[in-house]
């Protein structure tokens, strides 16, 4: 399979695994805050940032995009604060109502302009398009070190590589700060660390991955990766260090695992076409979660607690 | 014991006004002034005006809802003050972050956090080793004198759930030895503990204090404050009184502290 396997699937694969990478690493941090919702929340506000991005540039290049989410991003922000005191509704239901709705307004533009010289549309949103992310001028592994090859790589795989591995530094610099201000935010302020930059920090990291994950994997996967492998995680191990390698293991395990079983799953079945490897890495991960509630060494009940 | 504090005998002290001066605060362990918070339409403290000395053991006191757990926290920086100063040791605040220790609530956090106790008491060291700092061994063998001083050297490595609530109050108070502060706040550390562990709590607050740091705890049980206490500081979003308890825990002081919440012969009772 090795020719075949390189240009049509080696690429996906590392940009499923890294767009889950990308999202588990900030996904830890929100999960132990109980602040799931925000990836869930951001990941659906990208959507009419990037449209209107969009209308405006008539491309789909990287930055318009990522201002146009950061916009939204905001908007949101103002919007949830806004439903919040008005509406005299609590936190969670004031961000579902707002980013549900700016999710449906993404869509119903997308519907309505002209987008079809470009990948954006509404299945694209949901689902990406990982598996046409492939790299046309690879002739098997030998393209790996022929830079002629290089120049028809994917664009996503260097962002998100980027993307991957500032996020995993950022976490690594501020692991005391991250830490402390998310165990005890009290004592983190008296010990004078800047908790509400460490929490808009951790937001703004997570938006910088949603962003950069939805162009190829869509929003469902990366609400999945956000929650899904961190979750997991926790179910596994009692320590903090470990459980963001557990979860950053479990990512790895999910985009792979998922992206085989999408392409060869029905054909195991005896289906015919392959079905969404986005939505298949998403259902992975909801597994492994499964697995993890039932089996996991510190789930709820495994040990006596007074 | 409560006649090494350096606070002049203040009785009844008259809300807004000037309690202590400049010099008193510079030779306090924990000095404000004009300290005003609100959460919302009306002030949670008001106004307030208090000095904590060094080397003794000070409770703030008053009714629920009095701001007690508010002052203090405003007090750490932990919640924004609408107005008002904060000098540690004469040294404003910021500048005086390593100088202090904080016990917090024990609700505050959530005990299912991944993290061991041993991992928790090292957080008191965090403030010095920055982002970077190597936890050296010396900071380890620190880290277990600090939880023997509490009696939880054997619990090391288990994780902070699976505690009980007196444990977990322990754990955090081994976490403020290891800041090794001269200044020492804490916000109800016997709320809900069993006896040993108040017993415990006690003795090594009274090791601080003999050691010459100042203790501050926000304490709500009028029936020890003579035992454990050398000066109080009663309150109701207002300043009430403050002074050595022999002086300032009277019949009067918590009267206008508590209003008819007391009855006549509890007050007696325990302003003897």
């Amino acid at each position: 399979m090795g020719a075949e396997f390189v240009q049509f699937s080696l690429t996906p694969i590392l940009i499923g695994v890294l767009a889950a990478i990308a999202c588990a690493l900030p996904g830890n941090f929100l999960i132990l805050r109980r602040q799931a919702l925000v990836g869930d929340a951001i990941s659906h506000v990208v959507l009419p940032g990037i449209v209107v991005a969009f209308l405006l540039t008539g491309s789909v290049t990287a930055w318009p995009m990522l201002l146009g989410a950061g916009a939204a991003a905001l908007v949101a922000v103002v919007l949830i604060e806004a439903v919040q005191r008005l509406g005299r509704v609590e936190p969670g239901a004031a961000m579902g109502v707002v980013f549900t709705t700016l999710f449906a307004a993404g869509v119903l533009l997308l519907e309505r302009s002209d987008t079809s010289s470009v990948h954006l549309d509404v299945e694209h949103a949901l689902m990406g398009s990982l598996e046409s992310l492939v790299w046309f001028r690879a002739t098997g592994w030998g393209s790996l070190i022929d830079p002629a090859a290089w120049d028809s790589l994917p664009p996503e795989l260097p962002r998100m590589a980027l993307v991957c591995a500032v996020l995993a530094a950022l976490t690594a610099v501020f692991w005391r700060w991250l830490r402390i201000a998310t165990f005890d935010e009290g004592f983190a302020r008296a010990m004078g660390i800047p908790v509400r930059a460490v929490g808009l920090g951790l937001v703004g990291a997570a938006a910088v991955a949603a962003v950069a994950a939805f162009d190829a994997v869509g929003s469902i996967l990366v609400i999945a990766m956000f929650i899904c492998p961190p979750a997991a995680a926790r179910l596994m191990t009692d320590r903090l260090g470990v459980q963001v390698a557990w979860s950053v293991g479990f990512a790895v395990l999910s985009a792979v695992l998922g992206f085989v079983l999408a392409g060869y799953g029905p054909l195991w079945l005896g289906g015919q076409d392959a079905v969404s490897a986005a939505g298949m890495i998403a259902v992975t991960g909801g597994v492994i979660l499964g697995l993890a509630c039932r089996f996991g060494p510190a789930r709820v009940g495994s040990v006596p607690r007074p | 014991m409560s006649g090494r504090t350096a606070t002049p005998d203040l009785a009844l002290v008259q809300p807004g006004g000037a309690a202590a001066d400049d010099a008193l605060a510079r030779g306090a362990a924990l000095a404000v002034r004009g300290l005003t918070v609100s959460y919302g339409a009306a002030p949670a403290v008001f106004s307030v005006d208090a000095s904590f000395p060094s080397a003794a053991m000070s409770a703030i006191i008053g009714p629920n809802g009095a701001g007690k757990s508010t002052l203090l926290k405003a007090a750490l920086g932990v919640i924004p003050r609408l107005s008002g100063t904060v000098q540690v040791a004469g040294v404003p605040l910021d500048r005086a972050r390593d100088r202090i220790a904080y016990v917090p609530q024990r609700a505050s956090v959530d005990w299912d956090f991944p993290a061991t106790v041993r991992d928790v008491v090292q957080m008191g060291f965090y403030r010095r080793l920055g982002l970077f700092g190597r936890l050296t061994g010396a900071d380890r063998a620190r880290t277990v004198a600090c939880l023997d001083r509490v009696g939880m050297a054997d619990f090391a490595d288990r994780q902070i759930g699976q505690l009980s609530g007196g444990q977990q109050q322990r754990v955090f108070l081994a976490r403020a030895l290891a800041q090794e502060a001269e200044l020492y706040l804490l916000d109800e550390p016997f709320a809900g503990v069993d006896a040993a562990t108040e017993r415990a709590i006690i003795d090594v607050l009274r090791g601080l204090r003999d050691d010459g740091r100042a203790v501050v705890a926000v304490h709500h049980d009028l029936a020890t404050v003579r035992d454990y206490f050398d000066h109080v500081f009663l309150m109701n979003t207002r300043a009430i009184a403050e002074g050595p308890v022999a002086r300032a825990f009277t019949a009067a002081a918590l009267e206008a502290a508590y209003g008819g919440r007391l009855g006549a012969t509890h007050l007696a009772g325990l302003a003897g």
